[in-house]
């Protein structure tokens, strides 16, 4: 177990298993939300780790597991005071292929209304998105943030909002 | 909450649009687009406090179904994030984007970021 990364120490860690049920999408930003709330981040860094877990974990229910019983693995990792790894997996179906999945508007489920959107927010919001998947192998992804860039260090005005679930 | 004024109908997407919730209301809408059949639908996005891509995909759906029908779709007042997630899906580059007094200019900075 890696208890170093760039030098920093391993300062905290959660890892939490749910059923792959859509309300638990709710429960993933819920408890990503906890484990970063008191340290110095954002609301803006809060709201996008939020959006990138929900999206990490949606794909694994909506596409990992589809209409099957399966459970979903949230881990978060605090080196340091400021760098965040976290990682999403399942035992679902896993992903045909990673780099079409990673393309804007790329959904294998087209009839629904799947705006094919969940790899570029993360892409977006996070700093490095790393996805491990192979077909009937599952998937996980890892999701790397370091956190409190957006405060003005300056002048101490930093808006800083500890955070609302 | 549906509100039809003034032929408008006004769709509020109040609380977290997820995947979970999004399922819902995504039924209810259409219901009462195909009820009202309104001059114009406005999404009040005022009391969303989350959203991620399902939320994005709901207002997509319901944009693509009324304008099938001929029907205009406006977005109205969403927060910082949200308006952020707006711009950086490309929806504000065909569904307008309407602020009410004074709220525009903070949400807007936060679409360049």
């Amino acid at each position: 177990m890696k208890t170093t990364k760039a030098g920093k120490a391993l300062a905290n860690e959660m890892k939490i298993k749910f059923l792959g049920v859509s309300e638990n999408e709710r429960l993933a930003r819920i408890c990503v939300a906890g484990f970063i709330m008191d340290l110095r981040v954002s609301a803006q860094e809060l709201a996008d780790v939020k959006t990138s877990v929900s999206e990490a974990v949606t794909n694994s229910i909506v596409h990992g597991y589809k209409n099957r019983r399966g459970y979903v693995t949230l881990c978060a990792k605090l080196f340091g005071t400021d760098e965040l790894y976290i990682s999403v997996s399942d035992d679902g179906c896993g992903i045909e292929d990673v780099e079409k999945a990673r393309q804007p508007l790329f959904t294998t489920d087209p009839g629904s209304e799947r705006c094919g959107m969940g790899f570029p927010i993360m892409e977006s919001f996070m700093d490095k998105v790393k996805i491990y998947s192979r077909p009937g192998k599952g998937t996980k992804v890892i999701m790397i943030k370091k956190l409190g860039c957006d405060l003005a260090v300056k002048d101490g005005s930093a808006a800083v909002k500890r955070g609302k679930k | 909450m549906y509100d039809f004024t003034d032929n408008t109908l006004t769709i509020s997407l109040s609380g977290e649009i997820d995947h979970h919730s999004a399922m819902a209301i995504r039924e209810k809408a259409d219901t009462e687009i195909e009820k009202r059949m309104p001059r114009e639908v406005v999404m009040d996005l005022s009391g969303t406090s989350f959203m991620d891509s399902s939320g994005l995909g709901l207002i997509l759906g319901r944009y693509r179904k009324c304008g099938a029908l001929g029907i205009p779709v406006k977005l109205k007042n969403p927060d910082r994030q949200t308006y952020r997630l707006l711009v950086m899906a490309g929806v504000n580059k065909f569904v307008k984007i309407v602020f009410d007094k004074g709220e525009s200019e903070n949400v807007r900075e936060a679409g360049k970021r």
